[in-house]
């Protein structure tokens, strides 16, 4: 069986329904007697909402209701709550104003949600909304980070003065002063780290159905974590017990992290099902996604850097300002803190370092996590700034990091930034990459380039991440409301077969195939005897869902530990039939046998005595096979790795192309390497399309300018080369599969690589700097502002 | 309202609809043909490819009465009966598909593709999937699966 | 989007007849421009004339030192039509171009040009290959032809029936396209004929237009190296978050040279 157990490259077994045009999306289902909900979103930024009136949009073809937020005030609804409280320098909490799911007095960005109005079809609801008389009086709004921390800028929340949500620091600044002071070298630099609309394919989509006769309710949901929104809407939201509320995620067309959160509409359509009696639907149109899917990034900051005569980090300042948009979206805080500030050490041994983080208020969409979270601008900012160190100190770029690499017989490796580092092996990893992408040969092609008219270069990150988040008890003291194991219950049926109902959610991950695989690794069964069970609060006890990278480290170790709970029942079972003592009894190859001779009884065996106990210990056992567990790690897990990225650019024009990229990532033990390349490429592509191609552009005034397709740019497949892929493995120390997690590493490792490679095409120029996106036109203007420079 | 007749998937179906109604609108809510996606719109995504007439187009911008008459093949057309058509087959070994969303808009193109080349490039296949996105793969195994398709289809080996 | 009647006419004459009881109506041919305009919510025509039914528009041909092309004739089709690969390979090669694959296969040449879209691809050719548009009425020289933002000569009830499409000597379209919607930034057209150089751009102004000076520096030597030191003004160029003026003026001049360059090879 060990062609589909762990390490086995096997195709999904979900493709199928996809492939046939049959998978299940939110917007697929349809219930009887379904109404639909368009909502009503603030055009202005900022405006003081001075009357709505219904009436002719009430009277419109098909229209059932009109809602408001007072509405759901009159109903003591609850707002959408924050899950991770930050505490200010100072020992003060963060501001944490109101969020509700309607806006009622005041709009604050643009898609603002004003009024939800339900009808018979989903065109009468946007024919009607269309009649809605909303009265704006359009206010001054603010939307960049630098317009809002400055004086006299126009206040998102009166509560919050200068737009300061909060002003939290890490690390041990006396250390650091210190460290500057024996310095030999300081390298300074600011950055933005711009900012992401997520675009997951499938737009959000939520029906609520409420039913009367068994006061129950369901929410279909395009969900990432559908047990993490029942438990926000029982506790904050619509306030109904947990066992009267199912939320089902089906399949789920992309996240990226833009479909963690409790969303306004899903807590409109519940409510609005309870008020009308009937099922509503909400589908977001993509310039509504544009406009209300949290939005990731937006990060300026300034950082120094101390290094020794020799090239040594000594210490690290970093400043930071980041842009959390109007209200705070469900893990917000902790993304520009502890999933940011906590990564600055990079894989680098770096003794000392001091992080200021403000987190600002400004008229836009909420900001919270997006594909890595904190952890890309904290890799963007390290590795810019080391080469920055390189370029600066004569230090070549590859040597400068191999001097300040964190070695491998450090580990455990206490950073100045409260992560302990359990294992790595990041020289392994650099030398894989560099001979991956013939780096010795960059010369020869830079030169063959050069023939053509073009600029190459060449660009390497060595980065570091934190997944699998992580334990319960360290995010609870650093803040979070929540928990972060995760649960899996493993159903062994009487003939053999398993059902898992895991708490992991998969949206494109493969954890039907995946997670299939660590049982047939375990109990030796054929892949075709076991079902991966996910996304519906019914059907699996209970989850944490899926972020952070954290399904194979948390969630697969979730279902080892059930799994080893099943063998263990197993093996009393067997010992029994068997009429051994359980300690000679062994579990291998599918089949318990007593140790040293042939008797043997398979697994499916020992299943249905579980099943049908005839002859079974009784007095010492109960029926059935079923074993449930929940994980809770004891760290976090810390994929690293190097990636080099190679890209031309025309200095005629300044587009840049990606022309090669190799990778190596230590992303822990491999279960299924066909699925974690794909994870690895299409992290890559984000990281890319950050580097070049995405920007959500707001104008001053909080217009958002990049609000469709047609002006946000995803990277397409004539945009992107082919991608070099390797591994290095070194398992994971603390949990049971040895796994680390991979869904993040490309968008976390690639953008610094392709923008140090933009800098060392155009370093002959004279150019020194480039924002990200480095868009065609920032190219060639850099281009002629160094040749002006020199002239 | 408008009636509309035309094949879909090799069976001949009449709808009413209003004029405004989308050809996507049509196949998902009244056919219930529902693995024809919407991701967008401004007609980028291409999520909502079908084939009309053989050629492949964007249903989300094109009326549902402009499709009278014509023959449309959805992506629950490809396969026959529990044959998965050569592109399904590839894109299943090469991992060419993720969350799936957009899987069905990038099939029906590749198929528009291999019609009119059974020999494309890695080049012809990038530039041929500019209406379509995807957020998951990357591209780098959908070109791959399109090229190992196109293979297959031609009877060669991959 | 807002309804509308709809029509059907199975000819040109009963299609120009439909739109002119309707004051507010549209024709509506491969639609890749106009539904999403609908879509958005940018326009809200009461009726849409269907250009579908209508065989007789979209047929290519050559007629003596004219490349004529039907309106109807999609972009897909204009891009591998054997004729216009023959008579002018830069026409092939400017369809092929446009949008993506989807949209070249429904969208048409004449819902292009009366579109008008500022940054569509069509424009340039139009210009710089000196075409007459060919109307149910009358004739208009392409110069003649685009307005405005979005506007042409066209009367609200006329409908463009084929483009005459004189065929040059030479002739080649370099475009800087939209990284996000595939537009053109900048699109350049070259053509030459035996009386002259024609030069025309797209997607840098409120419509496309001809640059004269680039002409006259082409006339007496078709070669990138003509057009070297030769300015482009900033003055009058579109600015938006895209690119900028100057970026486009810049854009103009290596558009310029890169379409002649592949003119002349």
């Amino acid at each position: 069986m060990s062609n589909q157990g762990v390490g086995a490259a096997i195709p999904r077994k979900e493709d199928r329904r996809f492939l046939l045009g049959k998978g299940q999306y939110t917007d697929d289902i349809r219930l009887p007697d379904q109404l639909y909900a368009h909502i009503v979103r603030s055009p202005y930024a900022h405006a003081r909402i001075a009357a709505v009136r219904k009436s002719k949009a009430q009277a419109a073809p098909g229209v059932v209701a009109i809602f408001t937020g007072a509405d759901l005030a009159a109903d003591q609804v609850g707002g959408l709550p924050c899950g991770w409280g930050i505490t200010n320098k100072d020992g003060s909490p963060m501001v944490e104003p109101p969020h509700p799911a309607l806006a009622s007095d005041r709009a604050r960005h643009v898609g603002d949600p004003v009024a939800l109005v339900v009808a018979e079809t989903k065109a009468q609801a946007k024919d009607a909304a269309a009649e809605l008389e909303i009265e704006y009086e359009p206010l001054p709004a603010v939307a960049h980070l630098a317009d809002a921390v400055a004086a006299g800028a126009p206040q998102v929340w009166e509560q919050a003065r200068g737009n300061v949500c909060f002003d939290w620091h890490l690390g041990d600044q006396a250390a650091c002063d210190a460290a500057f002071a024996k310095a030999n070298k300081v390298v300074e630099i600011e950055l933005t780290n711009n900012r992401l609309i997520p675009n997951a394919m499938e737009p959000r989509c939520a029906i609520g159905h409420y039913d009367a006769a068994n006061d129950h309710y369901t929410l279909y949901t395009t969900s990432q974590n559908p047990h993490v929104i029942r438990l926000l809407m029982s506790a904050f939201t619509l306030k109904v017990p947990e066992h009267k509320l199912r939320v089902v995620a089906p399949d789920v067309g992309g996240g990226f992290g833009s479909k963690i959160y409790h969303y306004a509409e899903e807590l409109l359509v519940m409510w609005a099902s309870r008020k009308l009696g009937q099922p509503v639907k909400w589908t977001a149109e993509r310039s509504e996604s544009f406009m209300s899917d949290a939005h990731g990034r937006d990060h300026v900051t300034k950082a120094q850097l101390a290094l020794d005569k020799e090239g040594r980090f000594l210490g690290l300042r970093v400043q930071t300002l980041a842009n959390l948009g109007a209200y705070l979206s469900t893990f917000a805080p902790a993304v520009p803190t502890y999933l940011y500030a906590t990564l600055l050490s990079g894989p680098y041994h770096l003794p000392a370092i001091y992080a200021e983080v403000k987190a600002i208020f400004t008229h836009t969409v909420p900001v919270d996590a997006y594909r890595g979270a904190g952890r890309p601008e904290a890799s963007y900012l390290v590795e810019r700034l080391v080469d920055k160190a390189a370029r600066e100190t004569g230090i070549d770029k590859v040597e400068i990091r191999r001097r300040n690499f964190i070695p491998p017989e450090k580990f455990p490796y206490q950073t100045a930034v409260a992560l302990q580092y359990d294992i790595g092996n990041y020289q392994a990893t650099l030398d894989l990459a560099l001979k991956a992408i013939d780096y010795r040969g960059f010369e020869k092609r830079k030169a063959e380039s050069a023939g053509r008219g073009k600029l190459r270069g060449i660009g390497i990150s060595t980065y570091i991440e934190a997944c699998g988040i992580a334990p319960s008890a360290v995010v609870g003291s650093l803040g979070a409301r929540a928990a972060l194991y995760e649960a899996a219950t493993v159903r062994v049926h009487p003939t053999g077969g398993v059902t898992v109902m895991t708490g992991s959610h998969s949206h494109g991950q493969g954890h039907e195939t995946t997670f299939a695989q660590l049982v047939v690794e375990r109990l030796g069964i054929p892949l075709d005897s076991v079902e991966i069970v996910h996304g519906d609060t019914d059907k699996i006890p209970f989850g944490m869902g899926t972020y952070g990278s954290r399904s194979i480290a948390v969630g697969g170790s979730a279902i080892v530990r059930a799994l080893d709970k099943v063998v263990a029942k197993g093996k009393k079972i067997a010992a029994h039939l068997l009429e051994a003592s359980e300690a000679d009894v062994e579990f291998k190859d599918g089949k318990f046998v007593v140790v040293g001779t042939d008797r043997a009884k398979a697994f499916a065996e020992v299943a249905f005595a579980a099943y049908v106990p005839h002859n079974y210990p009784h007095e010492t056992l109960e029926p059935g096979l079923e074993e449930s567990a929940f994980y809770d790690p004891k760290n976090f897990t810390f994929p690293a790795g190097c990636h080099v990225v190679e890209v031309e650019v025309d200095p005629e024009t300044g587009v840049t192309r990606v022309v090669d990229v190799a990778v190596a990532d230590d992303v822990g033990r491999v279960i299924n390497p066909l699925l974690v390349e794909g994870q690895i490429h299409g992290g890559l592509a984000q990281g890319i399309g950050q580097a070049l191609y995405e920007q959500c552009v707001y104008e001053k005034d909080g217009q958002l300018l990049s609000g469709s397709m047609m002006s946000y740019c995803l990277p397409r497949a004539s945009d992107l080369p082919n991608f070099k892929v390797g591994n290095h493995v070194t398992p994971c120390t603390h949990n049971p599969l040895g796994v680390k997690g991979v869904g993040e590493v490309g968008a976390i490792g690639v953008p610094p690589a392709v923008i140090n490679a933009v800098l060392d095409a155009l370093a002959p120029l004279g150019v020194k700097d480039i924002t990200m996106p480095a868009t065609p036109e920032k190219v060639w203007s850099a281009i002629q502002a160094a040749k002006r420079q020199r002239a | 309202m408008f009636k509309v007749t035309l094949q879909v998937n090799h069976k001949a179906h009449t709808a009413e609809v209003e004029p405004r109604t989308l050809l996507v609108e049509l196949l998902r809510d009244q056919l219930r043909l529902t693995g024809t996606h919407v991701g967008c719109d401004t007609s980028q995504c291409g999520a909502c490819v079908v084939l009309v007439g053989g050629k492949s187009v964007k249903s989300c911008t094109m009326l549902a009465l402009e499709a009278d008459g014509t023959e449309v093949v959805t992506v629950e057309g490809l396969a026959q009966g529990d044959k998965l058509h050569p592109v399904q087959t590839a894109f299943h070994e090469h991992h060419g598909l993720q969350c799936g969303f957009c899987t069905p808009g990038i099939l029906m193109s590749a198929v528009d593709l291999l019609a009119r080349t059974n020999r494309p490039t890695e080049h012809d296949v990038r530039e041929w999937l500019d209406g379509n996105l995807c957020r998951c793969t990357g591209y780098h195994n959908i070109v791959k699966a399109v090229l190992s398709a196109a293979d297959k289809m031609r009877g060669g080996k991959s | 989007m807002k309804n509308f009647a709809f029509h059907r006419p199975k000819s040109a004459a009963e299609a120009v007849a439909a739109l002119k009881r309707c004051p507010d109506g549209k024709f509506l041919a491969g639609g890749q421009s106009l539904l999403p305009v609908l879509k958005l919510g940018m326009a809200e025509p009461s009726d849409l004339i269907s250009l579908s039914a209508i065989r007789e528009l979209a047929d290519i041909r050559r007629d003596g030192d004219r490349l004529i092309v039907g309106a109807l004739a999609t972009h897909d089709e204009v891009h591998r039509s054997p004729v216009v690969k023959q008579t002018i390979p830069g026409l092939a090669a400017l369809a092929g171009g446009i949008g993506d694959a989807q949209v070249r296969n429904r969208g048409t040449l004449g819902g292009s040009i009366a579109h008008a879209d500022p940054a569509a691809d069509y424009p340039a050719a139009v210009l710089a290959l000196g075409a007459t548009v060919q109307t149910d009425r009358r004739r208009i020289g392409g110069d003649d032809f685009f307005r405005g933002l979005f506007e042409t000569a066209l009367e609200r009830d006329e409908l463009v029936q084929a483009v005459h499409f004189p065929i040059p000597e030479r002739c080649a379209y370099a475009k800087f396209g939209s990284p996000a919607s595939k537009y053109a930034l900048v699109g350049v057209m070259v053509a030459r004929f035996a009386g002259g150089v024609r030069v025309a751009v797209t997607g840098a102004g409120p419509k496309a237009f001809r640059l004269p000076t680039l002409e006259s520096a082409l006339a007496g030597n078709f070669s990138p190296a003509a057009l070297t030191g030769v300015a482009i003004p900033a003055q009058g160029l579109r600015s938006d978050m895209e690119a900028s003026a100057d970026y486009r003026a810049h854009l103009i001049g290596v558009m310029a040279r890169r379409a002649v360059a592949a003119a002349a090879a």
